[in-house]
């Protein structure tokens, strides 16, 4: 089975791409995923995620490459999500269900206008299998800038993530921090699609993440963990699609979800099991 | 010395704070009370500028605020601190030194000493290795001290640092407190033990909602002053080496 696996990456470009494109994505959705986890914003992940359908569909519509369309959408959304939270006696959660159902809901429709129903489909479940060279490249690029980012500004994501009110306190614009963030989440929300799709993309950022969360006690740590797990992840999950002929974010997504629940279950933080050995003593 | 002119919060359309205006004698001790719900933290979260205000402005020397924000350490309450964040108690202390470090700057080993010092400081020298969920009360509210040592601002703000720590820690940090102010450091207090005032503090601020006096202990701790913060009942059973 490997070996067949092995033998299709050496004979299709098609393989090779999907793999490349698949580990990228799993180190940057790794990395972005523990900023989203540790601020508790997965909601706002799930959302951006969902909101960049009508920005793919409109750059169907427009003719050009999706990425561009989908970011912009996907920062709207985070844009009005920010506004109707200030200016409404709601709650950011109940804001943000609004705000991307609404924009879920418009992409269903305008992609109905633009393409075919199979279109629709992969962007709803990923098709990395079908990732173009140029695709490959934008992801790239997007996991440089994203890696960078993180690099340059840790301490201030650090300490903003830690503790936003001494951040405050010395001055930081948190403000634009957050919303840094946020494009940077909208990127890597664009970029996941390809292989996990935009109804998937929210565990390609929280699952890693928050099995890395449960096995360390260091923000640095955790983001290598998390990283790490986003790949074998991706390569496994691709492997399994390949194999097994499944569609491969829902076997990505699968294989994330197995680190998690075996971290879930030995993780020393958690320490579920041995809590059990001592209840039943 | 700090200045506040005109401080007036409203949370919801209620008022929080009304037009507070006073001075903070630098190389004090300050203590802020008054009854729950007096608007304590509040006060201190509006001269940080951390609330939204109606109005208000603060001055250090005469300096705008946003000029000496990095030499004024805030140690928040305890429990709005995320306890599981992957943080260990030296790196939370490390982030004391970020404000002077700047962008672009990484902690080096001179941050990492300064960190060993604040931790010694504090007591708290054998912990650094320890996720901060592992700690007590009172031990956090060292490190927290220590972080705001490590960043070697010359005012700290303090809101509720003896709420619920053990006696040996609220007694390291009161001494530091007492030894920092002798350095010629400027701190404010947000307390609400009024047994503790007189041995604790320099200068008082009473509120409730309104500003009921400031100054120093000998004026300010007056009989009339807490019963016009706490209502007369409650005052009299609250005062406890008044001033008269």
């Amino acid at each position: 089975m490997i070996a067949n696996f092995i033998e299709g990456l050496t004979k299709y470009e098609f393989l090779q791409n999907a793999l490349f494109t698949s580990v990228v994505i799993g180190i940057v959705s790794g990395v972005i995923g523990c900023f989203i986890i540790l601020r508790g914003m997965s909601l706002m992940g799930d959302a951006i995620s969902h909101a960049v359908l009508p920005g793919v569909a409109v750059s169907y519509i427009v003719g050009v490459n999706y990425f561009i369309g989908a970011t912009v959408f996907g920062l709207f959304a985070a844009l009005i999500i920010g506004l109707v939270t200030q200016h409404s006696k709601l709650k950011s959660d109940t804001a943000i269900g609004i705000v991307f159902s609404s924009f879920f809901a418009a992409g269903i429709i305008a992609i109905s206008f633009a393409k075919s129903s199979t279109d629709l489909y992969h962007i709803l479940f990923g098709n990395v299998l079908a990732v173009t060279q140029s695709d490959m490249i934008i992801t790239v690029v997007i996991a440089i800038i994203v890696v960078l980012f993180v690099i340059v500004f840790y301490k201030e994501l650090l300490v903003s993530s830690f503790d936003p009110v001494m951040s405050q306190a010395y001055g930081l614009r948190t403000q634009v921090i957050h919303y840094a963030l946020m494009l940077l989440l909208t990127l890597v929300a664009v970029s996941a699609l390809q292989t996990v799709g935009t109804i998937l993309v929210v565990a390609m950022l929280i699952t890693p993440a928050a099995t890395a969360y449960l096995l360390s006690n260091r923000l640095s740590v955790m983001i290598l963990i998390a990283s790490t797990i986003g790949v074998v992840s991706s390569v496994v999950g691709l492997f399994l699609s390949y194999s097994y002929n499944l569609a491969s974010g829902a076997a990505i997504v699968l294989t994330t979800t197995v680190f998690f629940i075996l971290a879930f279950l030995f993780s020393p933080k958690q320490n579920l099991l041995i809590k059990r050995r001592k209840a039943i003593k | 010395m700090i200045e506040l002119k005109n401080l007036t919060v409203t949370y919801q359309d209620k008022p929080a704070l009304s037009d507070v205006s006073l001075t903070i004698r630098e190389k004090a001790i300050t203590g802020i009370i008054g009854p729950n719900g007096a608007g304590k933290s509040t006060l201190i979260k509006g001269m940080m500028d951390l609330v939204k205000k109606n109005s208000g402005v603060t001055t250090v020397d005469n300096q705008p605020l946003n000029n000496v924000r990095k030499n004024i350490a805030y140690v928040e309450q305890r429990n709005t601190i995320d306890l599981t964040f992957p943080i260990k108690v030296s790196e939370t202390v490390l982030l004391g030194t970020f404000p002077k470090l700047g962008l672009f700057h990484r902690p080096k080993e001179k941050e990492k000493q300064k960190v060993i010092e604040s931790l010694k400081q504090v007591k708290m020298e054998e912990f650094g290795n320890r996720q901060i969920g592992e700690l007590s009360g009172g031990q956090l509210q060292r490190v927290f001290i220590a972080r705001a040592l490590a960043q070697e601002a010359d005012i700290i703000f303090l809101d509720e640092p003896f709420v619920g720590i053990d006696m040996n820690s609220e007694k390291v940090i009161i001494d530091l407190l007492k030894q920092l102010r002798d350095e010629g450091k400027t701190i404010v207090v947000v307390h609400h033990d009024l047994s503790k005032v007189t041995t604790y503090f320099d200068d008082l601020i009473i509120l409730n909602q309104e500003l009921i006096s400031y100054g120093p202990i000998a004026k300010s701790f007056t009989t009339a002053n807490i019963k016009s913060a706490y209502g007369d009942s409650m005052g009299d059973l609250m005062i406890k080496g008044v001033n008269d």
